[in-house]
């Protein structure tokens, strides 16, 4: 059983900072979603909610950095604690940014829904899959402290690339083939591009959840000098 | 460890140092050193060892009936245990200065004078002038000038203690220990402790005793963490306040002790 705080105030705040965290990512693994099903479903309505549910995730952030900035003035946290809020303070960023990403792929689900499809949509739900489970990993792994979980994100990445390469490839085909299919090629290389990003996301904050456990920031591995 | 000749070597080296007063351990087999030129924080709650440790640096706990030793402690490559050292001498050149500043009931002058005095020095320019150093290092001086042979016993506490550190540093230490030196001060006073602590270690050798955590993060290199008359974990200040290899230094650091 690991000991908790003396003061109980203090254990609150670092419990509230968690679920508020978790809250979040639930929030905008929810976002990515439903900015899918509103690809796949032809459904702008859903497309519409996703695009204000977004400031419940901006307020989020508000709170959860205010929160973040009142337990290092009046705490003075150290060590796993302090390792806890500079890693809240950076991932609230990539949560909200994956926020942003969802109410983009919905706004393009939004154009697309007007015309009717290029094709059948298979590997862009399946990239949109991949993506939000490298999302919700990485925040499994920052609530149990799992470098193990957090490694499987960073390996995971792989698949994100190799996925969105492929349908890049495909949409670039579409274009070549009719100039007629280019708006709505363009408009869905956009959405794979934003998934990507959210990918790319989730590894940031699996990468903050290596350095919270272990205190050893392991981001950039090439662009620092060898040696401490 | 290191081949960096520019490496601080250690002013004072505590090896397996096991003190106790009767038959009760206050520390047990305690190696640490003090590096030289650096500010060595000692920290942990109260009745874990590190004010003893303090006071066996320079021999105070000899005072103490009944307090005995085994284990060594060096200073530079004395034994300071050693048959041939003069405690005086010793005490001379590991300073302290503690908790609740105590200037005798002199002048703010003879205070500062007082261990020159008792050294033989005469010389009355010499003293003014080793008295001038002293007070211009403790960061007093221009509180003071106008006034020096006025009672010290007329200084605020955060003067008062800067004057038992420029009394300390007269007799040109080459290490100061401090027992909690600023813990009965206000913030502004404190602060003015910590950046004089910054000055001296230019030129001291500093270990310091501090219930302040945050204080032990401003002002040392180091950290030594004790608990229950053990050294946990000695490292560089920035490691033990933001990645302790000790749970048990996580646990003093965050809070989470009873």
């Amino acid at each position: 059983m690991a000991l908790t705080h003396t003061d109980k105030a203090f254990e609150q705040d670092l419990r509230d900072l968690r679920e508020k965290l978790l809250a979040m990512g639930a929030k905008v693994e929810g976002l990515i979603v439903q900015s899918m099903r509103a690809l796949t479903d032809r459904d702008s309505a859903l497309a519409e909610k996703v695009v204000a549910a977004d400031k419940d995730v901006n307020r989020l952030e508000v709170e959860i950095d205010e929160l973040c900035r009142r337990i290092l003035a009046l705490r003075q946290p150290a060590a796993s604690d302090l390792r806890l809020i500079t890693t809240a303070l950076k991932i609230v960023t990539d949560l909200e940014r994956i926020g942003d990403l969802a109410v983009n792929i919905a706004e393009r689900s939004m154009d697309l829904n007007q015309v009717p499809p290029l094709a059948p949509y298979v590997d862009t739900p399946k990239l949109a899959e991949l993506a939000q489970q490298q999302v919700k990993r990485s925040l499994d792994a920052f609530v149990s402290g799992d470098v193990a979980k957090a490694e499987v994100v960073l390996q995971g990445d792989d698949l994100l690339d190799a996925l969105f390469l492929k349908i890049f490839n495909e949409l670039l085909a579409y274009m070549m083939e009719d100039s007629k299919n280019i708006r709505r090629a363009t408009a869905l290389m956009f959405i794979a591009k934003h998934l990507e990003r959210i990918g790319d996301h989730a590894m940031n904050v699996a990468e903050m959840v290596v350095y919270m456990v272990r205190g050893k920031d392991i981001r950039h591995p090439r662009s620092r000098n060898l040696g401490d | 460890m290191s081949l960096n000749p520019n490496a601080p070597r250690p002013k004072m080296e505590a090896r397996e140092l096991t003190l106790r007063y009767g038959t009760k351990a206050a520390i047990q087999k305690v190696s640490l050193a003090i590096l030289d030129r650096r500010v060595t924080a000692l920290i942990g709650p109260s009745g874990c060892g590190k004010s003893t440790f303090l006071r066996a640096l320079n021999r105070m706990n000899d005072l103490i009936p009944g307090a005995n030793h085994t284990g060594t402690i060096l200073l530079d490559d004395m034994d300071i245990h050693d048959r041939s050292v003069d405690v005086v001498d010793l005490r001379r050149r590991v300073g302290m200065v503690f908790q609740k500043s105590n200037p005798f009931p002199k002048s703010i002058f003879e205070n500062v004078a007082y261990g020159l005095r008792v050294g033989g020095m005469k010389d009355k320019a010499a003293l003014e002038q080793r008295v001038e150093k002293s007070l211009r290092g403790a960061a007093l001086w221009d509180e003071v000038k106008d006034r020096l042979h006025e009672s010290a016993l007329g200084l605020s506490g955060g003067q008062q203690q800067r004057l038992c550190i420029a009394r300390a540093m007269a007799v040109e230490p080459q290490v100061l220990l401090m027992d909690e030196p600023a813990s009965a001060l206000d913030p502004i006073a404190t602060a003015k402790i910590e950046e004089l602590i910054h000055e001296l270690k230019a030129t001291y050798t500093i270990a310091i005793v501090t219930h302040n955590m945050q204080q032990a993060a401003r002002v040392s290199d180091r950290t030594a963490f004790f608990y229950m008359g053990e050294l946990v974990e000695c490292g560089a200040t920035e490691q033990i306040f933001t990645n302790p290899r000790e749970k048990r230094t996580e646990d003093y650091v965050t809070g989470k002790f009873g």
